[in-house]
């Protein structure tokens, strides 16, 4: 079986693990193998696993969805007990303060219970849900530091006051009254990090820590993390999906599959020489900004180690097939027992933009800049407020009998969760056939022909028809998705976070067959993202989306290559970098907060038109959230 | 890798079951509920059958053997017209249930359909439909019955609908809110927008999601409704003598308690191992079927 040895002795990991000897590991996994009860069998979901957690060292155990990463940490943790897995064999050999070292396997569960907080900590995924919600930060902080540290209630606050501090939340004293749902996403990921961190524990486990973070707000948090890890002088096992987030962060990886090690080694050597198959092909799936700089065109993601040739599919002699103009759409706050309105949010704010025939325009931002409700709007799920929507010059802004069945066939929508988006007691056929009865484009047989067409086109085959969507891992659905997408014959596709919730390798297939359709098709895309290097590869045009409105929007190669707006700057230089080596020059990154898009009601936004800087490049030059 | 591989897809053929055989994988291991399931289907198969499977004719007199205890010839023993108790029984047993199905059926119906015009349609038209139902769950659902077969007048089908009416609001209310979480899902969203509306996204798409707990709530409703008609008979309001309705038998043998008790048991015995029955294969398909209960 697959299992490699440890890495060789004095690996050079960015000195951060200096002073420290490579005897002396911390944590010791070896042989480790766990299984979950599977009906009446179990099902080894990890098996015999070995790495090491030498002190001071960032280890990163990075795999996609089903590999037993997470199973890994929880094992290490021993929280596996509580989810139902079992230890089948091996052992957690970890090295307690007196150095004297504890086989976590078996220890008690009363002896994990002291050694989780302040040997031990762990930070999960969701700052949502790992939160009390109904109790104030400053009490849960304080809580763990009374319990494991035994300080009385006053000294405990003082201590949160300062965790805070550590992690760079502005105005700590004020924070710690405050409830968790009064903090961003961002800010509650830091204080679990002052949580985990309040007991001075030796081993960190981060479990997808940024990975519900915004990209300015990951890399935000992964800098705080590293530069705790070298203050503390604590381990780090960082269980991720993200090679870009390896490259930041790690040391030492870790690459699992399917439950096995498939190969670990030194950060800059797996991302130099990656010596197992898979490995190679997981670094070759990962999209990198950049790697089409000083290129116009987009070009699929290479497949066999090829590279495509660019795509050239714009049709820019014919008429626009969508220009949104002026759009707005805001949403009424409302509290109270009387529902009194108390602000708006500007979700959409004189958002203007065309995309032309066989075109992808990328409307890319970060979480609640509007960027979704854009693409709702024009599909009417959301209704806007003010503006005009047109489609192949036609106004279909006021939806009458005519203009919605225009706008209904002609623009098609794909949602981000394909687990979400098919109705689960209908088949596979009967979905993708519902724009086509719906339309009453064919009739009889003819249906059925077109569906097993579509799917063909989609890569899936003609069988796929009668299955039901459980059936089908989540690539397969949104293949599904993009067929039924295409059923009506639509001129415009919006792709909202189509590609967001698949695994690395199965998102550059999407992305590729997304735009082996628009050539052959010529179809245009609305491709609503927050993944910069995924949106190098397939748009044509960018628009950057920022508080409701658009601060840049231009040429793809000018807005990426040489963006204008301070907004564009922050967020590429935010986006990770899978290249270790590239790390070094710590980049600009400033830890200020997005501002809410709600306003009260006497305090609109500022808006302009935007200013024209290069060709077919417009840039906002007006204030927008202090930004501009 | 063969053994990985083999692994994942064992794990894999967990998750991969159609909701029908998620649904079957969770209920066989309700040993309680499939029990009740076979004695319902029993007593169901019973009664239907009861011209092949009772001894003797429910109406026929026989002045030989009144009020005669259980026996050979008797298994329940006899009235005080000398009728068999447990063909009474049997052929009782088809207006009961017969009550309680077709009325539950009739209730659940409109229910469902009014829950999904309020869930669906919202504004004005769902508050005035819920407003009904509030007003119509205020009343003690025997109170509202009575009222009902008082204004109807007395008999099986009367009873039906008096029962029916008061299942309404309770199927109304269950089935509006699974239709105010549906419309919100991401595939109905998804419908919407390929340009699905009207009557045909509410019965593609969510109806059949609303009917897990449908489902469930009339098999806990059925033995609320056998209960209900036994008690209006009971009280003179339902089934006339000599039709032999379990709750007309016991009203019956009521005179007759503590010297001949088999004329109220086993009647009584009927309803009680009935609707026992019914609540327990709704708790075993509540725990099946209802996601948000689990």
């Amino acid at each position: 079986m697959i299992s490699t040895s440890p890495p060789p002795d004095g690996c050079q990991a960015d000195g951060s693990n200096a002073g420290s000897s490579a005897a002396e590991t911390l944590l010791d996994v070896s042989g480790l193998s766990v299984s979950f009860p599977a009906g009446r069998q179990r099902a080894t979901v990890v098996r015999n696993v070995d790495l090491q957690v030498r002190p001071g060292e960032t280890v990163a155990v990075v795999g996609e969805s089903g590999s037993g990463k997470s199973v890994t940490a929880l094992a290490i943790t021993r929280l596996l007990d509580y989810a139902g897995g079992r230890i089948d064999a091996g052992t957690l050999a970890f090295r307690l303060r007196d150095g004297a070292s504890l086989d976590l396997a078996r220890a008690p569960q009363e002896r994990m219970r002291q050694l989780r907080g302040p040997e031990i900590a762990m930070v999960f995924q969701e700052p949502m849900t790992s939160l009390n919600p109904v109790l104030r930060i400053g009490n849960q902080i304080a809580e763990a530091v009374m319990l494991h540290q035994g300080l009385g209630a006053a000294a405990a606050r003082e201590e949160a006051r300062r965790m805070l501090e550590r992690v760079r939340i502005p105005e700590a004293g004020r924070q710690l009254d405050r409830y968790p749902f009064q903090l961003s996403g961002g800010m509650r990921q830091r204080v679990m990090i002052a949580m985990a961190l309040s007991c001075r524990p030796r081993l960190l486990i981060a479990d997808e820590p940024t990975t519900a973070l915004d990209v300015t707000v990951q890399a935000q948090v992964l800098r705080l993390m590293r530069a705790l890890q070298q203050e503390m002088g604590m381990s780090l096992l960082f269980i991720t999906h993200d090679m870009g987030v390896v490259a930041e962060i790690a040391d030492r990886v870790v690459v699992m599959r399917d439950g096995l090690v498939v190969e670990q080694g030194d950060v800059g050597a797996i991302f130099a020489r990656p010596q197992q198959d898979y490995t190679r092909r997981l670094l070759a799936a990962v999209p990198v900004l950049g790697s089409l700089a000083g290129e116009n065109l987009p070009r699929p993601f290479p497949e066999n180690g090829k590279e495509p040739p660019p795509q050239d599919t714009v049709d820019a002699a014919h008429k626009p097939v969508l220009e949104v103009d002026r759009l707005v759409t805001r949403f009424e706050v409302r509290r109270g027992l009387l529902g009194r309105s108390v602000g708006r949010i500007h979700a959409v704010e004189h958002v203007s933009f065309m995309v032309r025939p066989g075109e992808t325009l990328g409307l890319v931002g970060e979480s609640g800049c509007g960027k979704s409700t854009t693409g709702r709007s024009i599909i009417r799920l959301e209704q806007p407020e003010a503006g005009s929507i047109r489609l192949d010059g036609e106004d279909v802004t006021e939806l009458t009998a005519d203009s919605e069945k225009l706008l209904r066939r002609a623009v098609q929508y794909v949602f981000q969760d394909p687990f979400a988006s098919l109705d689960p007691r209908l088949t596979i056929g009967f979905s993708v056939a519902e724009p086509i009865r719906t339309h009453d484009l064919l009739r009889g047989r003819a249906v059925e022909e077109r569906v097993g067409a579509l799917l063909e086109q989609v890569g899936l085959g003609g069988g796929y028809s009668r299955r039901y969507p459980h059936e089908l891992s989540g690539g397969q659905r949104q293949r599904v998705c993009i067929a039924r997408a295409l059923a009506s014959e639509p001129r415009l596709i919006i792709a909202d976070e189509a590609v967001a919730a698949l695994d690395v390798s199965i998102r550059s297939q999407v992305v590729n067959l997304l735009m082996d359709l628009q050539r052959r098709l010529g179809v245009a895309y609305l491709f609503i993202s927050h993944d910069m290097a995924v949106v190098e590869r397939i748009a044509h045009r960018v628009a950057v989306m920022y508080l409701g409105q658009i601060v840049e929007i231009g040429p793809r190669g000018a807005v990426l290559g040489d963006p204008q707006h301070a907004y564009t700057r922050r967020l590429l230089a935010a986006v990770p970098i899978p290249d270790p080596a590239r790390r070094g020059h710590e980049r600009a990154l400033d830890d200020s907060e997005v501002p809410s898009p709600m306003r009260r009601h006497d305090d609109p936004p500022e808006v302009a038109p935007l200013v024209r800087v290069g060709p077919d490049h417009y840039v906002a030059r007006h204030r927008i959230g202090g930004l501009f | 890798m063969s053994e990985t591989t083999a692994s994942s897809r064992a794990l894999a053929d967990t998750a991969l079951r159609s909701p029908l055989g998620e649904f079957w994988r969770r209920f066989r291991t309700k040993r309680v509920a499939i029990g009740a399931g076979i004695v319902l289907v029993l007593i169901v198969l019973t009664s239907v059958l009861a011209p092949w499977t009772a001894p003797y004719n429910p109406t026929t007199p026989d002045y030989q053997a009144i009020l005669a205890g259980p026996s050979w010839a008797h298994w329940f023993g006899t009235d005080a017209y000398g009728r068999d108790i447990l063909s009474r029984v049997i052929w009782g047993g088809r207006i009961s249930l017969w009550v309680g199905f077709v009325s539950v059926a009739l209730g659940g119906v409109a229910g469902v359909v009014l829950g999904l015009i309020s869930g669906y349609a919202g504004g004005w038209v769902d508050s005035v439909i819920m407003r009904f139902s509030d007003v119509l769950l205020a009343f003690p659902g025997i109170l509202l019955a009575i009222g009902i077969v008082a204004v109807l007048g007395p008999g099986v089908t009367n009873v039906i609908y008096a029962v029916a009416v008061f299942s309404v609001p309770v199927f109304a209310r269950l089935v509006r809110g699974s239709t105010l979480a549906l419309k919100q899902s991401v595939y109905v969203q998804a419908s919407r927008s390929i340009g699905v509306r009207g009557t045909a996204l509410v019965l593609r798409h969510i109806f059949p999601g609303t009917l897990p707990g449908v489902i469930v709530y009339m098999s806990l409703r059925v033995g609320t409704a056998i209960l209900t008609a036994a008690a209006l008979s009971f009280i003179g309001l339902g089934a006339q003598p000599p039709s032999p309705e379990w709750g007309a038998m016991l009203a019956d043998g009521r005179s007759y308690l503590g010297v001949d008790d088999q004329l109220t048991l086993f009647p009584g015995l009927a309803i009680f191992v009935t609707v026992l029955a019914l609540n327990l294969l709704g708790d075993g398909l509540r725990d099946a079927l209802d996601q948000r209960l689990r």
